[in-house]
């Protein structure tokens, strides 16, 4: 499922491209509420590791998974220069703890690739495709997976 | 009648038709208690009245014809005419729900029941000896216009003209120098009134554009038809004083003209209730009517309790904003304070004013959404004669706090459940009157409503004084239904609660009140569903009490601010019984780290919150921690512990499942004045849980793991 990916009539895609675990990601930047500094977050009993717990983003309460967690690329010990991306995914807000937001693409329709074949592993799961630009790879992130399994409480 | 009237102008007729309803109900209740006076029925009558005076300006000829006649019995009964019974007040009881019916049909578009009322009036007429089943087309006219009262009050006074048909044209032409003479036309005007019924005619051809008017200048002149057996010059002598500064001429009226006065034009009465007041004959009715049952004071009586109508959506955003207004104002001192600024700093003696002012504001807004129960219950009142009607029971109902105040969404979702349960009160809970009589009690059944605020918390009870609940065959039942094991011990309260289990129904034969399909669990998971909890008490042969305890608002919480493993977290403070220090004397262990407190020869679970979270991973030593002691709707008790108490505030509640989702013994979320989101537990939950020990309980709990979701944000 890739929710980010526009009509098939636009050749170009907006997306937003960071860093999580010293590997580049990027996703569509429709989804992409704002962007802001790593604040304190409160912990959730009973959450999974990688969610960090919750924000206050301005009266609502909002909790923010941490992706290098999530992907399995190692916990992160978030400091002050770690950015919460805040997205929205099926109606939900949630918050995407990353390293840094390098910038924002103007991707054409044919730099994106699908997922080579020998990647393994957590991450292939989560991701829906690959970008190529220049030299640079991102991974496209698949939100839905990211936020799906994330409540697993939630039935 | 044919002027349009906006959806908007019928709708604030029909509001208002819920309060005069209300006050006509709140009168007949009196009455039937015995604790009426003069007052009760003038309110109960001029309810009516309005009520059928606004019908008129709708055309709402069914709701008119029933006012009318109800209203007739009530003038009566008013005027001393007609005797006042026991079975009469019990009859315009049924009168009153029937209009209440009307109402609703009119509102609906619908017809209202035709027999019922056809019944009703044969009773009221066979009561009070009124004859008032015929009607005449006059009379239905007059309802139209909306103003019957007034022309009727007007009629003996016009007994005198009966015989000699008689009146006089009054042309008051006045010059332009009348009111620097110091007179004044209205006193004029109101002195031809002494006469007789007067129709007034202004001509405004000669008033100016505002822009030229000079208000020295008289520009009006009326034509004034006035009915009356008087002479020429007795009604000249009004004009005496004004002679020199304005023309009056006078001439006999003719028969035609005088029928218009008697019968005013049916457009006049138009405009709505208080269309008399724009009616020919009554420019003021003080003067002429001083016992006219008077549209003024149906109008005062209206605006006693003023009120204003607003979007519900404008209230739930001031409460939002408010609840921000309340973090940042937390937020603010909570900086202030990093600065280690001097304790008279004036800044600090400011914020507290700010912060006063901020609570001020968030409880009077809190307050705009709360609403008395009275209607709540006096719709239930109305179920419960109906109910008993259709048993075959009498029933007395018994209502008290009637102004406790719940919010305003919690309100209109008990009525469903409510209903449910005195339904169920009167078709379960009572007995039949032979029974009653056999058990040694009065035949009349009792069912007493009752609200409260208890503790930050509204608490609804429905008592009834039937025979109490059949343990005998409530376990029974549980038993066929497979429910319990037989072997289950089960104590009396735990029996009682079996009635909340879901596909649960005691009695065998299902009735047509309340046997219809929809269990007490039902009811018990809406109540829950609005933050609240049930309880049951029974006593055989006494009766039974429900009892229902709600949260005052679904918006803020009044909660203890606690640390729990270095997180800080809020804890209801209606759910805390007490707060204790952990004592080796107190707490006992029991098993393999299991902790027990007995105080007062009480003896509980111990749940260390911090390991129920997950914040740390074992109850270490208990010194120096807090106990609170919580208790459950089913009377259960449980301590949990705590690292330290902060303070104590009212927190505005938050949804966690809007963006993430449930979590066990969390209730809500809250922001604290850091702007950081604290978690709210849920105690009911936790203690719930620690304290399940039978098979049915632990099926009680499966069912009730919905509770916590109860709290809605704002």
């Amino acid at each position: 499922m890739k929710p980010s990916e526009s009509p098939e009539d636009q050749s170009t895609l907006e997306m937003v491209a960071f860093r999580v675990a010293e590997q580049d990601f990027c996703f569509d930047i429709m989804s992409v509420r704002e962007i802001r500094g790593w604040t304190e977050t409160t912990t959730l009993p009973h959450a999974d590791s990688f969610v960090k717990g919750v924000i206050n983003l301005r009266g609502a309460v909002v909790p923010v998974i941490d992706l290098s967690d999530r992907l399995g690329l190692g916990r992160t010990d978030p400091c002050d220069r770690h950015v919460i991306i805040v997205a929205v995914v099926d109606g939900q807000t949630i918050g995407l703890l990353a390293n840094m937001v390098s910038d924002i693409l103007s991707v054409d329709d044919d730099a994106v690739h699908p997922v080579p074949e020998m990647v393994s592993g957590k991450v292939r799961g989560f991701v829906s495709g690959v970008v190529l630009l220049e030299e640079r790879m991102l991974r496209r992130l698949d939100l839905n997976s990211v936020v799906e399994r994330s409540n697993p409480v939630a039935a | 009648m044919t002027f349009a009237v906006s959806d908007e102008f019928r709708d604030s007729f029909f509001e208002e038709c819920c309060e005069l309803l209300e006050a006509m109900q709140d009168g007949f209740s009196l009455m039937i208690d015995g604790r009426e006076n003069v007052e009760t029925i003038h309110t109960v009558f001029r309810a009516v009245h309005s009520i059928k005076g606004g019908a008129g300006a709708f055309d709402l000829n069914e709701l008119v014809a029933f006012a009318h006649r109800f209203e007739t019995v009530l003038d009566q009964l008013r005027s001393g005419k007609v005797r006042p019974t026991s079975e009469l007040y019990l009859l315009f009881q049924q009168c009153g729900d029937h209009l209440s019916d009307l109402v609703s049909a009119a509102r609906n578009g619908t017809d209202g029941n035709s027999e019922t009322e056809a019944l009703l009036l044969q009773r009221l007429q066979a009561a009070t000896q009124i004859d008032l089943v015929p009607s005449t087309a006059a009379q239905t006219s007059d309802d139209d216009a909306g103003f019957v009262p007034l022309a009727l009050e007007i009629a003996p006074l016009t007994a005198p003209a009966a015989d000699t048909q008689h009146g006089w044209r009054i042309t008051f032409n006045a010059a332009s120098e009348l009111f620097t003479s110091g007179n004044e036309p209205l006193p004029l005007i109101r002195a031809l009134e002494r006469f007789g019924p007067v129709k007034i005619t202004a001509d405004l051809s000669s008033v100016p554009s505002l822009d030229r008017l000079d208000p020295m200048v008289c520009c009006m002149h009326w034509t004034i038809d006035v009915e009356t057996s008087e002479t020429e010059d007795v009604i000249l002598e009004v004009f005496e004083f004004v002679m020199d500064c304005a023309v009056v001429e006078i001439q006999p009226l003719t028969g035609a003209d005088l029928s218009t006065i008697a019968t005013p034009p049916k457009d006049a009465g138009s405009t709505g209730p208080d269309a008399g007041q724009q009616a020919p004959i009554a420019l003021d009715d003080r003067d002429i009517a001083p016992s006219a049952p008077p549209i003024a004071a149906t109008t005062a009586g209206g605006s006693a309790s003023q009120t204003i109508r607003v979007d519900f959506e404008k209230v739930d955003k001031l409460i939002n904003l408010v609840g921000e207004l309340v973090i940042k104002e937390a937020a603010l001192s909570q900086k202030i304070g990093q600065q280690q600024v001097a304790h008279d700093n004036a800044v600090l003696l400011e914020l507290e004013g700010l912060k006063h002012l901020a609570s001020e504001i968030q409880e009077s807004v809190m307050a705009i959404r709360a609403q008395p129960v009275k209607p709540l219950f006096q719709r239930m009142a109305r179920t419960i004669r109906d109910a008993a009607a259709s048993t075959g029971k009498t029933v007395r109902l018994v209502m008290e706090g009637e102004g406790t105040e719940i919010d305003k969404t919690v309100l209109e979702r008990l009525v469903d459940p409510l209903t449910h349960m005195v339904r169920n009160s009167v078709d379960h809970g009572l007995e039949t009157q032979e029974d009653r009589i056999a058990a040694g009690k009065s035949p009349e059944g009792m069912i007493q409503l009752t609200a409260a605020h208890r503790s930050g918390r509204v608490v609804i009870e429905i008592t009834d004084d039937g025979a109490g609940i059949n343990r005998d065959r409530v376990r029974q039942v549980a038993e066929e239904k497979g429910l319990i094991a037989p072997d289950d011990h089960l104590t009396p309260p735990e029996i009682d609660a079996l009635l909340f289990l879901p596909g649960f129904s005691s009695k065998q034969e299902v009735s047509e009140l309340s046997g219809r399909g929809v269990g007490l669990d039902v009811v018990r998971s809406e109540i829950e569903a609005l933050g609240g909890r049930m309880s049951v008490s029974s006593e055989a042969g006494f009766g039974s009490t429900f009892t229902i305890s709600l949260p005052l608002t679904l918006a803020v919480q009044e909660g203890m601010v606690v640390d729990i493993a270095g997180q800080t977290m809020v804890v209801p403070i209606g759910a805390i019984k007490e707060t204790l220090y952990a004592t080796s004397a107190t707490t006992h262990s029991i098993g393999l780290g299991e902790k027990m407190l007995s105080i007062r020869g009480c003896l509980m679970p111990v749940v260390d919150l911090g390991v129920k979270f997950g914040f740390r991973a074992e109850a270490s030593d208990l010194r120096d921690r807090v106990l609170l002691v919580v208790e459950t709707t089913a009377n259960k008790q449980c301590a949990l512990v705590v690292d330290a108490l902060h303070d104590q505030r009212q927190v505005v509640i938050k949804s966690l499942e809007t963006n993430y989702c449930k979590i066990e013994g969390i209730a809500a979320a809250t922001i604290l004045g850091d702007g950081r989101i604290a978690l709210i537990v849920d105690p009911e939950g936790i203690a719930r849980r620690a304290t399940d020990f039978s098979p049915a309980s632990a099926l009680m709990a499966q069912t009730a793991h919905s509770e916590g979701g109860a709290l809605e944000t704002i």
